[in-house]
């Protein structure tokens, strides 16, 4: 069988792979985000309690495996009562994961604005909201951005792993082509193949322009 | 707590601390691995030969995009169609190994890239050979702002140690996955399993920075 004559064949159930693929990915990113705001922005609060539950996510997710968690989360929690789809389950663990890394970035964001930008937003007599949202927020983002570029690609990669929980993804599939033709050269090769497209040619440029677009709006373009 | 055994939980532990040991073993060859590989992936960026250059670079980037289950399921079905018979560990090793080396290599890249110029000249005034002005001269100063870097991808091989399970190779998670099946109890095994991880990865990543902070005090840096 030639290679075309494998993509013929095979290629819907590629598609389809990666359309799941994607789904995850953008579930997966957005929890990323909400959290990694949420658990870094409570790291840095003056508040013990939120800093220290911050603290403990972000330790807890970071010290140990993605899949340990997807497989907690997927085998281990129906145990208390809450019974996830593996589709959930999935991107849930992901987005957690990877939430407790963007946390990181985000205090790192925070922490290199200019001490004089806190000082000019308090003598203004900004709310700390409004300091927060309007001064800060916007200078961090910029300056986060990179490395979100970098755990994003991350983050795509990880979703690979919702295949070990037959989420049926992109890797899923090229698992099982795999095992009903033994082309693993031609499956797994194309698998890799997409993944690095995804990667290379999707999210990259689009963190890039993201990061032009911010930058043409903060005056610094 | 809720349905905890903690009969069954003393029962399961010598099983997943032999386990740990292979985890730690796996962990510890793949990094041994990625610290050579990347070392040569990141000299080679730097040989004046163009396509040399293009085809590291453009590999490092390869791997760097992909997800390191695919390609440790690539490495393990693929080498036996073209004749290679590899087992679960050799497969496992050469795909952790690859894969963290091209992150290394970046790493590696970073700490050369922040030796001053002057280095380099001086080097030649000297009329030191590439080999001496490397070995000497540029990798010791280069290592220091590498650390902190290397530290966190010696963690991280350890944390993606448990992919090495979908290939059979048996290390914890792979361990935690049979008495899971063995016995229809998925609590202990799971949780007993990221506790382990976690007591590991934290005070390693700890003893880093303590490290880094000795080693920059030692060069008279900060």
């Amino acid at each position: 069988m030639s290679y075309w004559s494998f993509l013929v064949e095979y290629g819907p159930r590629f598609i389809d792979g990666v359309w799941i693929t994607a789904q995850q990915f953008v579930l997966a990113a957005l929890l990323a985000i909400a959290i990694a705001l949420c658990a870094g922005l409570m790291r840095l609060s003056e508040n013990a309690a939120s800093r220290g539950l911050a603290i403990g996510y972000i330790e807890l997710f970071r010290g140990t495996s993605l899949l340990v968690q997807l497989y907690w989360i997927f085998f281990v929690l129906p145990l208390f009562g809450i019974t996830l789809e593996k589709f959930s389950a999935g991107f849930l663990a992901v987005g957690m994961n990877l939430g407790a890394y963007g946390a990181e970035l985000v205090r790192g964001g925070i922490q290199s604005v200019p001490k004089g930008q806190w000082e000019a937003a308090y003598a203004l007599s900004m709310s700390p909201a409004k300091r927060m949202i309007r001064v800060i927020l916007p200078q961090a983002l910029l300056n986060m951005l990179p490395p979100w570029g970098n755990l994003l690609i991350e983050l795509l990669k990880s979703t690979a792993l919702v295949s070990l929980i037959a989420v049926a993804d992109l890797m899923f599939q090229a698992k099982q082509i795999n095992g009903s033709t033994f082309m693993s050269a031609q499956a797994f090769g194309t698998a890799l193949i997409i993944y690095y497209i995804l990667a290379r040619f999707i999210v990259t440029p689009f963190m890039r322009r993201c990061e032009l677009v911010m930058a043409r709006k903060m005056g610094r373009g | 707590m809720f349905d905890w055994r903690w009969d069954f939980a003393w029962e399961i532990l010598p099983r997943l601390l032999m386990a740990t040991v292979n985890t730690l073993i796996a962990a510890g060859a793949g990094y041994a691995i990625a610290l050579v590989l990347g070392l040569v992936f990141a000299l080679a960026q730097r040989t004046p030969y163009r396509p040399v250059t293009f085809v590291v670079r453009e590999s490092v980037e390869f791997i760097r995009s992909t997800p390191l289950v695919l390609q440790i399921f690539f490495v393990f079905f693929v080498a036996p169609q073209f004749g290679i018979r590899l087992s679960p560990w050799a497969s496992g090793m050469i795909a952790i190994g690859l894969h963290y080396a091209a992150y290394l290599s970046e790493v590696y890249r970073g700490g050369l890239e922040s030796v001053p110029k002057g280095q380099w000249e001086a080097c030649t005034a000297l009329n030191l050979t590439p080999m001496q002005s490397y070995f000497r001269i540029i990798v010791p100063q280069a290592l220091p702002p590498s650390i902190p870097g290397m530290g966190n991808y010696l963690v991280g091989i350890f944390k993606d140690t448990p992919m090495l399970s979908v290939i059979g190779v048996a290390e914890l998670m792979h361990t935690a996955n049979a008495i899971g099946a063995q016995s229809y109890r998925f609590l202990e095994p799971y949780t007993m399993v990221g506790v382990i991880f976690l007591l590991i990865s934290l005070p390693t990543a700890w003893l880093i920075r303590i490290f880094d902070a000795w080693v920059r005090n030692k060069m008279g840096m900060n």
